[in-house]
């Protein structure tokens, strides 16, 4: 299998600040779920946003498909949903609305939507099972509803590689019930790579084939079911 | 006698049109971004532009477009390269701007009544001249908003997941900067420097408390724009006021009314 992502003697600190990562190797394969774990302040987050790009390692590098993250050119295929909380705009936008954002990048900057981009937005709309909602605000919906609709705006990009950051924060158990099946199914049926940053996996830890813990460098990367005992107690997890 | 017999208000109420539908069309996305108070920022620099005008004896709208533009791209770039914080990049250029346009117009000895015509806008003082620069402007400024509009909502809506997803949200910034700088030298006859940046944002709140998605946003905020503009204009015609005034008074109103508007709607559908 081709590889996705690949973190070679990565080490980052933000300017004048302890290293949040040291000496992180990583490789992520085209096809897998991978749930990035750890406590909050522990860099997963630091972990996500160098894998995409969006921070440059202090020394080491970060390869996306084989280029450096930072530059990479097919970037079209690559869909991130950040905390919920960055999601939030005055505006009342619709869930269809949402959902064209993720055509944008296959359309170029000056495009408009084609009767294609209307397709990919109906049926991504359709998987994340809004249609009934698709003229809805998003704001107006319940928490697992909005995060549905972000989910659909990654979809609509026709993602190769799905990355979300702390995606069932605030979402109560049904709702991440419903995640953990959606996500099981796009994986499945479409072979998207997905990488899963949260501190509680809840219904997705059972889909999962594979679990990083990150703690100021990855401590544990392997099969869920092999985690030590020990790291189970939220306790040490949590910090 | 009618309000349209005079050419000077044909002039303001063909200017003003295309302010009320320009500035709306560009808050919005400022609004989103919660860089609402640029256009204060803006504005200061666009009073040093101003005041360069009048000390070289050249167009001060003119120079006030330069300086606008520049300013915004300005606070950009200070605020994209974390040279400085949003707010900071802000404050920055607002108190240069404002010590910049007082030196230089003590310079110019045109400390005078024209030049409150641009600090609080005034229906007398448009020209044709002014008048074509606003259409040309105007209409090219809500053109490029209607080519960028779903990548400019895109970064609205998140701009970490457009930047990872190649959307050049760099560029895109720095346009929307242009374009609010482009708005403020504009608008600075009708309204006035002081007071263009209300215009920017009020009738976006006002309208994003009835509508029912981004595009109905857009065009609501600009229906509303419109509005405050002809209304404040005509009362300023009547009652002798000065227009930048008597606009944004309207527009708040307007914020008023949508926000009842709003809570109605929202109780008769629950």
């Amino acid at each position: 299998m081709p590889i996705a992502v690949e973190f070679e003697g990565v080490s980052f600190s933000y300017p004048g600040s302890r290293p949040v990562l040291r000496d992180v190797e990583l490789q992520v394969e085209q096809g897998e779920f991978v749930a990035i774990a750890g406590p909050n302040g522990g860099g997963k987050t630091t972990l996500l946003r160098l894998a995409l790009g969006l921070e440059r390692p202090t020394s080491g590098k970060v390869l996306l498909y084989g280029e450096h993250a930072d530059r990479v050119h097919r970037r079209s295929g690559i869909a991130y949903l950040p905390q919920r909380a960055q999601l939030v705009i005055d505006a009342p936008v619709t869930v269809r609305e949402v959902a064209a954002v993720g055509r944008v990048p296959r359309r170029g900057v000056l495009g408009g939507l084609r009767a294609g981009d209307r397709a990919a937005i109906d049926e991504a709309i359709a998987r994340v099972g809004l249609s009934a909602h698709a003229d809805s605000v998003v704001a107006r919906l319940s928490g697992g509803q909005q995060q549905r609709a972000f989910i659909a705006k990654a979809l609509a990009a026709e993602p190769d590689l799905l990355v979300l950051d702390e995606p069932t924060a605030g979402v109560d158990a049904d709702a991440q019930e419903a995640l953990a099946a959606l996500l099981e199914r796009l994986h499945r049926d479409l072979a998207v790579t997905i990488l899963f940053v949260s501190h509680e996996f809840g219904a997705v830890e059972r889909f999962v084939e594979r679990l990083v813990l990150v703690r100021g460098g990855i401590v544990f990367d392997g099969d869920p079911s092999k985690l030590p005992a020990a790291w189970h107690d939220p306790s040490h997890v949590h910090l | 006698m009618s309000i349209f017999e005079t050419d000077f208000m044909r002039l303001a109420f063909a200017t003003g049109a295309v302010v009320g539908m320009l500035a709306p069309a560009v808050g919005f996305f400022l609004v989103q971004r919660r860089m609402s108070l640029i256009g204060d920022g803006i504005g200061h620099v666009a009073f040093a532009g101003v005041a360069l005008g009048y000390l070289l004896g050249i167009s001060p709208v003119a120079t006030a477009l330069v300086a606008s533009v520049a300013g915004a791209v300005t606070i950009e770039w200070l605020r994209a390269n974390r040279r400085a914080a949003g707010d900071q990049a802000l404050a920055l250029l607002f108190y240069t701007g404002i010590a910049a346009g007082v030196v230089l117009v003590s310079a110019a000895g045109a400390l005078n009544a024209n030049l409150f015509s641009f600090l609080f806008g005034s229906i007398l003082t448009v020209t044709r001249g002014d008048l074509v620069l606003v259409v040309v402007l105007g209409v090219g400024g809500l053109g490029l908003i209607a080519l960028l509009y779903r990548s400019l909502v895109a970064v609205a809506v998140d701009e970490d997941g457009a930047r990872v997803a190649g959307v050049p949200v760099g560029l895109l910034n720095v346009l929307l900067a242009g374009l609010a700088g482009v708005t403020i030298a504009v608008s600075m006859r009708i309204v006035g420097i002081l007071l263009i940046a209300a215009l920017m944002v009020l009738p976006v709140i006002a309208a994003s408390r009835v509508a029912w998605s981004v595009r109905s946003t857009i065009f609501l905020s600009m229906a509303l724009g419109l509005a405050a503009v002809f209304v404040g204009l005509t009362v300023s015609y009547y009652a002798d006021l000065a227009p930048g005034g008597a606009i944004v008074l309207v527009a708040a109103g307007s914020f008023v009314a949508a926000s009842g508007v709003g809570t109605l709607l929202r109780g008769r559908a629950s």
